[in-house]
């Protein structure tokens, strides 16, 4: 029995990884335009930037997902889009204004005189943010952006909700065979993973030792 | 001609007028020193001349250059920047780059020649500065006068007309004042201009070709060293320097 179910569930996690993969890939740069957008001396751009990041970190991340699964055909008659594109959609949302967060505060924590010495070698205003300020900062959201990545891996299961068929409800649908055991099973797998994921960063995170600031 | 030429430079910041006409020149090769309490605008002197500051009024001339216009461009501000250099209190060096790295990520990203050049000019600056041995340390593995060395080659090796430097010695141990004053005069000696802010009146005096002395926002005393230190005008100069030399 051990080895199907295993198989079966192997399945679902497929689609976690994927899902987990695809709005990393997707929010984590996305997460900077937002960040940017936040403390952008433009006024308009900021109250809207930080109005938006508002309204996704204030409600539910389940509720998103059904919005804009449902949303477009509910409210405008439109096709619904694929249940694991309108996953990956609503995950990226939420997560780059989760990110744009951490961002915000891992730039605005950066010594001005870091700016300025770069100013006063004429480097230009890109330079500067990419090859200067960039690194400190990456160093300085090392942890906050591992509990959000591992609290990713955990919301993957969301999905569930709109009927995508991740790794939960791959262990529920052996329920009505009369297995309980796969659905706690699946535990195991958010462990391994997640237990990978800290290692990845604790390399990371001594990659970064090198230098302080 | 000389070679930088400060004309009625105004800045104030929302309720206070900080700078309230400064105006000076300077030749090429001098040292200029200035001097003055903490608050009388010495700071914001100098971030003007290097444009981390805009000034209200005034202009600012380089080798007869009008560098101060309205409406610069972010492009203009950045190549007038090049014309000064500026070296902080504090150091500011970048902490994930070593020594070298420091002194060469800035004439390398504008392209100042090809990469070998760069890192011989850095290498020679670093022997100036007496940190050849340091220079695959990084920023936190080194003293604050080291520090500050390095900070001087990294502004050096943009070859500024006019070198400034902003409290050079005040974030240090006083063991440390000597090795940073030592290589600024140095540099004097290989005939660069420079303008140094500096609580530090015997440097001032021995180094400086001019003194000025600032009081509110206005230059309130300017001379030879001589002048301003043994035959002071005005009353504000002869109590400031009196008090500075109590000070020891
Ligand atoms: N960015 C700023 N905003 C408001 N006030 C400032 C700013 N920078 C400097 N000041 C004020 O300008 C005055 C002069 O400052 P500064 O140039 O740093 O003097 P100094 O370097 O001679 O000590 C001080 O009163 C200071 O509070
Ligand atoms: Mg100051």
């Amino acid at each position: 029995m051990f080895l199907p179910v295993t198989l079966q569930l192997l399945s679902g996690f497929a689609e976690t990884v994927k899902i987990f993969a695809l709005t990393l890939i997707f929010a984590l740069p996305l997460g900077l335009v937002v960040a940017f957008g936040s403390m952008s001396r433009f006024t308009p751009l900021r109250a809207l930037t930080r109005g938006f990041v508002w309204v996704i970190r204030g409600t539910p991340l389940m509720l998103q997902l059904m919005i804009i699964f449902y949303g477009p055909g509910l409210l405008f008659g439109l096709p619904s889009m694929a249940r694991s594109t309108a996953t990956v959609v609503a995950f990226t949302i939420n997560y780059a204004c989760y990110f744009s967060e951490i961002y915000r505060g891992g730039i605005e924590s950066i010594p001005k005189g870091q700016y300025e010495a770069g100013q006063v070698l004429g480097m230009t205003k890109p330079q500067i943010f990419f090859k200067v300020v960039l690194l400190q900062v990456v160093k300085r959201i090392m942890a906050p952006m591992s509990n959000e990545v591992i609290t990713l891996v955990k919301d993957t299961s969301l999905a569930r909700i709109i009927g995508v068929y991740e790794i939960i409800w791959s262990g529920e649908s052996f329920i009505k065979k009369g297995l309980l055991w796969p659905l706690f099973y699946t535990g195991a797998f958010y462990l391994i993973f997640n237990g990978v994921l800290t290692i990845l960063f604790g390399y990371l995170e001594k990659k970064l030792d090198y230098f302080r600031g | 001609m000389a070679l930088l030429e400060v004309k009625n430079l105004k800045k104030g910041f929302a309720d206070t007028d900080v700078l309230k006409g400064v105006s000076f020149s300077l030749e090429k090769g001098q040292v200029l020193a200035i001097i003055g309490s903490s608050g009388s605008g010495k700071t914001t002197l100098l971030r003007c001349l290097n444009f981390l500051e805009t000034p209200d009024e005034g202009q600012v001339f380089v080798d007869g250059k009008y560098l101060t216009g309205t409406n610069l461009s972010d492009e203009e501000i950045r190549l007038n920047r090049l014309k000064f250099g500026l070296v902080f209190q504090n150091f500011n060096l970048f902490p994930q780059y070593t020594v070298l790295e420091n002194i060469t990520l800035a004439p390398t990203l504008l392209k100042q020649g090809n990469p070998q050049d760069i890192q011989a000019t850095a290498l020679r600056l670093l022997e100036q500065v007496g940190l050849t041995q340091k220079k695959d340390a990084y920023p936190h593995q080194l003293s604050g006068g080291q520090q500050q060395r390095v900070a001087i080659a990294r502004a050096l090796a943009l070859s500024p007309q006019v070198l400034c430097f902003d409290e050079p010695t005040s974030a240090l141990d006083p063991e440390l004042t000597g090795e940073v004053l030592r290589v600024i005069r140095g540099l004097k000696d290989r005939d660069n201009t420079m303008i140094v802010v500096t609580h530090e009146m015997e440097f001032a005096k021995s180094v400086a070709d001019v003194v000025i002395y600032m009081a509110d926002g206005v230059i309130e005393e300017m001379g030879t060293p001589e002048q301003l230190f043994e035959h002071p005008r005005s009353e504000k100069t002869r109590s400031f320097i009196r008090g500075a030399q109590q000070a020891f």
